[in-house]
């Protein structure tokens, strides 16, 4: 099977004013990989998310997203499923209600048994009539990730998605993951710690103030190498930006 | 791309201005005869008109540029629209101040809501909001284009203010240019004090334009120095 | 189409959860009318002549109110992100919010105007087709551009704060007009001259919607 490049990144740049968050972003990644974003707070990777998921417009470079053509839309990001901080569910409203609105904006099936069914998928079934509200942190990030994949999208970004998991949650995403991964989805994935960011990918990348520093497959090196190396490109960066422009690094 | 302090250009429409000032004061002041009903008090009409129009030009500029922004989503466009939204303003409050000082002696009144006024005055104020919306957003590029996408707002906006309180009782004297009313011995007063306001506008225009893509690239050169870093 | 409709019926669905912007914006404007009634005082016997003006002020504030939520509930846990993500033109959630600040804006206004009714003790039965109508479109105008500025104002640092600087002065043809036609009803009906200022509003529904549609894009960000 030929990969094609999927997702193709040519000095991606983007700045707020004066302070640069992406300066030179380099990245090709073809379909059905499983990418790993590794990065200190700050180093670009929601930036960079942010921009592939056509929320962000860079300031400067090219990104462009080739799609399978049964899947094409007339923007590609019918196609992405993004997931960041924000759980982007009203809490005024039943978790039904919630799938029930994004789906008919999405395209997606929205009748409630096909609505039921991704509820009780990600564990919260019996709960699908009570306002979000009422939902703990996690349970609301498992709707969360519900709600940003309904439309099973080609492209999948997540931002720190393991954040107010817990162990049952955690599990669950990776399961997800796994499973979207087998069926030749496209996985990029946002995520501060090594190990699990090792576990689940197959390449390795990763974003130190603003440009790709470190861009390896999992194959060819164990965790402990990899995590050598990661806390290498991070700590030199460090030491050398302690210095007068230390301040832009905020 | 860098920017001159200043350009050629800049001299040359300071060498036309100075002298065109000064002749327009001449003709307004000297050359233009006494009106008949209102005496010299008609004499800042010259001065108002001239200001109305150069106004009217810069909010056009603002328009065109704003356009071209969120067309071509280049910072040079952001930056004349600034510029002109800026030199419009200030054209404009001269309009207001210009206008209360001669309708108290005529009129016997500062301010009358009559349609000219009260457009002048909305005009002014939407352009004030354009600025404002400018101040409060961080991100310049989201800056540059919602300010493009109010600015565009304002200037269809404009045609309907101005129908809209048409038809409320007017006492403001009537375009005299259009009826024929402006005796033909005050036009070359009134023709040159236009053309020297339209440089002056167009000249402020520049130099507020030249300081905007100076900031420009002292913001480019702290970024690219900070990537060299 | 679909989509409009799903943002419209969702707006709707949470405000009926919560009632939180219709009881601010109906609170808002009976106090509006409350204050005028006081600052009026003196004009108590040519009160007709009065009401149009204080009733399109009371609804253009309770309006902005209105408007302002818009935004800033779908700001709250991040919403506009999932909204973006729509797979066709950004401009249709621009059509869904315009269709639900109109209604949350209509509801508003038949309340303020009952109110209206018994403070200022006027009769009104064979004007109210008309006053529907001139309601209708003068909120139609209203929404049009507000949805817009709306949107621009709650992703600037002084949010809420800045929709009526913005507004204002944009919607004046609006408010000049809406005043002018219910005056015309309200002070001996001469339906013939109803037509100029309902279509000044007509026209400036037509353009603003077109042009906010058409620029809604440009100022969403989550």
């Amino acid at each position: 099977m030929i990969r094609r490049p999927m997702i193709e990144v040519r000095k991606l740049a983007k700045h707020f004013g004066r302070f640069p968050v992406l300066r030179s972003l380099d990245l090709t990644i073809r379909k059905g990989e499983f990418v790993a974003l590794f990065g200190r707070n700050g180093a670009g990777k929601t930036t960079f998310l942010r921009i592939l998921a056509g929320l962000s417009r860079a300031s400067s470079g090219t990104m462009s997203i080739q799609l399978p053509d049964e899947k094409r839309f007339r923007f590609a990001r019918g196609a992405i499923g993004y997931l960041s901080h924000n759980t982007s569910l009203y809490t005024d409203l039943t978790a039904l209600e919630n799938l029930g609105f994004y789906s008919r904006l999405m395209d997606a099936p929205s009748d409630e048994a096909s609505l039921i069914r991704k509820i009780e998928l990600v564990g919260l079934a019996g709960r699908e009539r009570e306002p979000v509200r009422n939902y703990s942190r996690g349970m609301q990030q498992r709707l969360a990730i519900a709600r940003a994949f309904l439309h099973d999208p080609e492209i999948l970004l997540l931002d720190e998605p393991f954040t107010g998991l817990d162990q049952g949650g955690s599990e669950f995403l990776k399961w997800f993951l796994a499973q979207a991964h087998s069926e030749g989805k496209t996985c990029i994935v946002a995520i501060h710690d090594a190990s699990l960011g090792y576990e689940m990918a197959d390449r390795l990348v990763v974003i130190e103030r603003g440009v790709v520093a470190l861009d390896v497959p999992k194959t060819s090196l164990t965790l402990k190498e990899f995590e050598e190396r990661y806390l290498a490109v991070t700590q030199t960066r460090m030491r050398s930006s302690v210095g007068p422009n230390a301040g832009n690094l905020l | 791309m860098t920017h001159k302090y200043r350009s050629r250009l800049d001299t040359a429409l300071e060498i036309i201005l100075v002298p065109g000032m000064g002749l327009a004061l001449y003709m307004a002041f000297i050359v233009a005869p006494r009106e008949a009903s209102m005496g010299d008090l008609q004499r800042i009409f010259y001065f108002h008109v001239a200001a109305a129009i150069a106004g009217m030009t810069a909010f056009a500029v603002n328009f065109a540029a704003s356009l071209m922004y969120v067309i071509r989503k280049n910072r040079w466009w952001d930056h004349a629209a600034l510029a002109a939204a800026e030199a419009g303003v200030v054209f404009m409050v001269m309009v207001l101040i210009t206008g209360p000082i001669w309708a108290k002696p005529a009129w016997f009144i500062w301010w009358t809501w009559s349609p000219r006024l009260t457009s002048s005055l909305v005009l002014c104020l939407l352009y004030v909001a354009y600025l404002l919306i400018r101040n409060y957003i961080g991100d310049p590029d989201r800056k540059a284009l919602v300010s493009a996408v109010f600015g565009i707002i304002a200037f269809v906006d404009a045609p309907l203010v101005w129908f809209s309180i048409r038809w409320w009782r007017d006492h403001h004297p009537g375009p005299m240019l259009e009826t024929g009313g402006l005796d033909p011995s005050m036009r070359p007063a009134l023709y040159i004090c236009m053309a020297v306001f339209q440089v002056l506008m167009f000249y402020l225009l520049r130099r507020r334009f030249r300081l905007e893509g100076m900031r420009d690239q002292v913001e480019s050169l702290y970024r690219q120095a900070d990537l060299a870093s | 189409m679909k989509r409009i409709w799903a943002v419209f019926r969702k707006d709707l669905l949470v405000e009926l959860r919560t009632k939180d912007t219709l009881n601010s914006m109906l609170f808002f404007g009976v106090v509006v009318l409350v204050v005028f009634n006081f600052a009026m005082e003196s004009l108590r016997d040519s009160v007709r002549t009065a009401v149009p003006g204080v009733l399109w002020v009371a609804f253009a504030f309770s309006g902005t109110l209105g408007l302002n939520r818009m935004f800033a509930s779908e700001k709250e846990n991040g919403c506009l992100q999932g909204l973006l993500m729509i797979p066709v033109d950004r401009g249709i959630i621009y059509f869904g919010k315009m269709l639900a600040a109109t209604v949350f804006m209509l509801i508003a206004e038949v309340i303020i105007f009952v109110c209206s009714l018994v403070f200022f003790n006027l009769t009104v039965w064979n004007e109210i087709p008309y006053l529907a109508l001139v309601f209708l479109i003068g909120t139609l105008g209203f929404t049009a551009v507000g949805t817009l500025l709306s949107a621009i104002a709650v992703n600037t640092r002084l949010r809420e704060v800045l929709l009526p600087l913005l507004l204002f002065p944009v919607i004046l043809p609006v408010l000049v007009n809406a005043v002018e036609a219910t005056g015309i009803i309200l002070n001996g009906p001469d339906y013939g001259a109803l037509r100029l200022p309902l279509t000044v509003m007509t026209v400036f529904t037509v353009v603003f919607g077109t042009v906010s549609y058409l620029l809604f894009e440009h100022v969403l960000e989550d």
